[in-house]
């Protein structure tokens, strides 16, 4: 974080806070009047991810000071994130996984399994 | 042991990471709750993609307590953050103001969230009557868990830990920095929880 002390780049740091507040309250009105446009699920989920990444990024760059800050911060919020996206990809490519699923967004078509070869490869075990 | 021990960088950074210690432990442990919170956010699309049904938080929950729940975090972080500023300007009747009204703010909405439980139980929505509502339940509970954690933090630094500003300003300032690296965190979470629970469009029903 920038250590300028000085009252004047002090008063132009809090006029910049109240400045992120305004953008953050227009966020959320965009937020809740976006759910009110019947946009599909996809779309729908997209936009609202959108808008809450933009305002996160406010808070996270100007409030937490991430927008100046040192390389040991960014390394460690990298790691972070790595692990973060290992986690929700891990649980996609189980979820995509699944055989036979016939709804949901990551439905996998049915792989079509003779009666009586199932039943042969179940008495093999 | 003698009582005079000083702990090295709780006021000046290290030269070796360019930042005071308490920062980059805060850090860290902000990281380890991305993972929490991260855990429980994959929770969700994995229960709600594998449903065959998902309600639509918007016809079940309350979204302008929500937005108004929203809006008095966002106000909190700000207070936060100017709290912070006010100590650098060294101004420090303003930093009690600020932090005193980011502490009405934690107050203000605990009181939303239990009038907004209260609601569901009322209505016969618990934990046990969807997988939806037992996802809204946990993540919201335990961000607001997160919320009390660090209104006892914020009114420890308001009341008895503020005595420190008389004998070591910079330190306490940096523990106000700390103190709001946390609740902007929290914030943060809630900025995202939002739309996910309340807003997101269900499927099959």
């Amino acid at each position: 974080m920038s250590a300028d002390h000085h009252p004047e780049a002090i008063k132009k740091q809090v006029s910049l806070y109240w400045k992120v507040f305004g953008a953050l309250t227009i966020g959320t009105i965009i937020t809740v009047a976006i759910a009110n446009v019947h946009l599909g699920i996809l779309l729908g989920i997209a936009v609202a991810l959108v808008v809450a990444l933009v305002k996160g990024s406010l808070v996270a760059g100007y409030f937490m000071h991430l927008f100046h800050e040192v390389k040991w911060i960014y390394g460690v919020l990298l790691l972070t994130a790595v692990f973060f996206v290992v986690l929700i990809a891990l649980v996609m490519w189980t979820t995509a996984d699944q055989q036979g699923r016939h709804s949901g967004t990551f439905a996998v078509p049915q792989r079509h399994v003779e009666p009586h070869h199932a039943t042969e490869a179940a008495e093999a075990h | 042991m003698s009582a005079d021990i000083v702990i090295p960088y709780n006021d000046t950074d290290r030269p070796d990471t360019g930042l005071y210690n308490a920062k980059l432990g805060v850090w860290l442990f902000l990281a380890s709750e991305v993972m929490l919170f991260g855990a429980l956010f994959s929770t969700y699309i994995l229960l709600r993609v594998g449903a065959v049904k998902w309600e639509h938080g918007a016809d079940i929950l309350n979204i302008p307590l929500a937005t108004l729940n929203t809006m008095v975090l966002i106000g909190s972080s700000v207070t936060m953050v100017l709290s912070w500023a006010a100590l650098k300007a060294k101004n420090f009747p303003r930093y009690r103001l600020c932090m005193g009204l980011t502490f009405l703010a934690g107050i203000g909405f605990l009181i939303i969230k239990t009038i907004e439980y209260k609601a569901k139980f009322e209505h016969g929505l618990s934990p046990a009557t969807s997988t939806f509502m037992a996802i809204y339940f946990t993540m919201t509970g335990l961000h607001a868990l997160h919320v009390i954690g660090g209104m006892i933090v914020n009114g420890y630094l308001l009341g008895p830990g503020a005595k420190m500003w008389h004998t070591e300003p910079r330190r306490f300032t940096n523990r106000i920095e700390v103190a709001g690296l946390y609740w902007h965190f929290v914030d943060l979470v809630w900025i995202f929880l939002f739309p996910t629970l309340y807003l997101l469009p269900g499927k099959g029903m």
